[in-house]
């Protein structure tokens, strides 16, 4: 199965190279931009019996590896 | 007095803090290869600077499930000392070692430089050495080092105490402007509850020595040395 697992930066959570990229944005022109929050996108292939089982076990590797908790939340898509 | 400094794969200031605890302080030391899981016989452990598993994921993400980690853990448990330095603060950070995290810098750039700081408490067996309010200068050099918790770890940070470090300015004051990299609190180093386990960002190990510029660092090393021979 595959799956897909979006890592993104908690709201209130100072994005540094996001508001690098917004500034860059605007000086091409692109003023409508009004803010830009970078995250991580991982696709995962894993031996599963179910869909439940596997989101279950992504969820584990979210919470201990591919995530910090303390700055991130995570978003788990189970083709 | 034995000093274990853990080695991961790419790890690049294990040399230095060898070298300072060896040759400057003439204490024994010894390399604990990552993959080593036992800490027997040692009274101290340094988690050096470096970049370990290139950062992937994040800093210290990986490398805090090596396995010598979990031997670390239980070492920390028991009360042995542990120092991280720079990105051995990564990783403590990552284990659950120590709170909060440490984010891109602000400015996004990797900063080399002298920082001036301000000691915090210096009642722990990491800063006993220093006076307290001490204005001292030690190297920095990390693109990560944007110390970042939350409202009520940074609130319990200060109410116990547990900020050793923060960025100022030469006279000491610790304002925005003298914050190089965003850090919460202009946090440059802290301790954990029990008040055994303390990562740095800045590199007491590169101050050592007068030939090196300063020697602000030597105080680190010096508090260790008072509270382990007790």
């Amino acid at each position: 199965m595959k799956a897909k697992v979006y890592v993104t930066l908690k709201k209130g959570v100072l994005d540094p190279q996001g508001r690098a990229v917004m500034g860059a944005l605007k000086s091409m022109d692109f003023g409508e931009v009004k803010d830009v929050r970078i995250g991580k996108f991982m696709e995962l292939e894993i031996d599963a019996a179910s869909k439940d089982e596997e989101t279950a076990r992504i969820k584990e590797m979210c919470e201990r590896l591919l995530a910090n908790t303390v700055i991130e939340n995570y978003r788990i898509e189970v083709e | 007095m034995k000093f274990g400094i853990i080695v991961f794969p790419g790890s690049n200031c294990d040399h230095d803090c060898y070298h300072a605890v060896k040759h400057v302080f003439n204490k024994e030391a010894r390399y604990i290869w990552h993959k080593e899981t036992s800490l027997e016989g040692l009274d101290c452990l340094i988690l050096p600077g470096g970049f370990s598993y290139g950062d992937y994921l994040r800093t210290g993400a990986i490398a805090r499930f090596s396995p010598v980690m979990s031997a670390v853990a239980g070492f920390a448990k028991k009360g042995g000392l542990v120092l991280g330095i720079c990105n051995g603060f990564q990783i403590l950070t990552e284990a659950g070692l120590l709170p909060g995290v440490l984010m891109r810098n602000k400015g996004l750039k990797f900063i080399c430089k002298r920082a001036w700081l301000k000691v915090g408490n210096n009642s722990t067996v990491f800063s006993s050495a220093y006076e307290a309010g001490a204005v001292v200068n030690i190297p920095i050099a990390h693109a990560d080092g944007n110390y970042f918790a939350d409202a009520d770890t940074m609130k319990r940070l200060e109410d116990e105490n547990r900020i050793i470090f923060r960025y100022c300015d030469k006279e000491g004051n610790t304002t925005p402007d003298a914050n190089p990299n965003g850090s919460c609190g202009n946090v440059a180093a802290i301790v954990n509850a029990s008040g055994n386990v303390m990562g740095t960002m800045p590199h007491p190990e590169r101050a050592c020595e007068d030939i090196l510029g300063r020697a602000d660092g030597r105080a680190v090393f010096e508090s260790i040395l008072r509270g382990l021979a007790g």
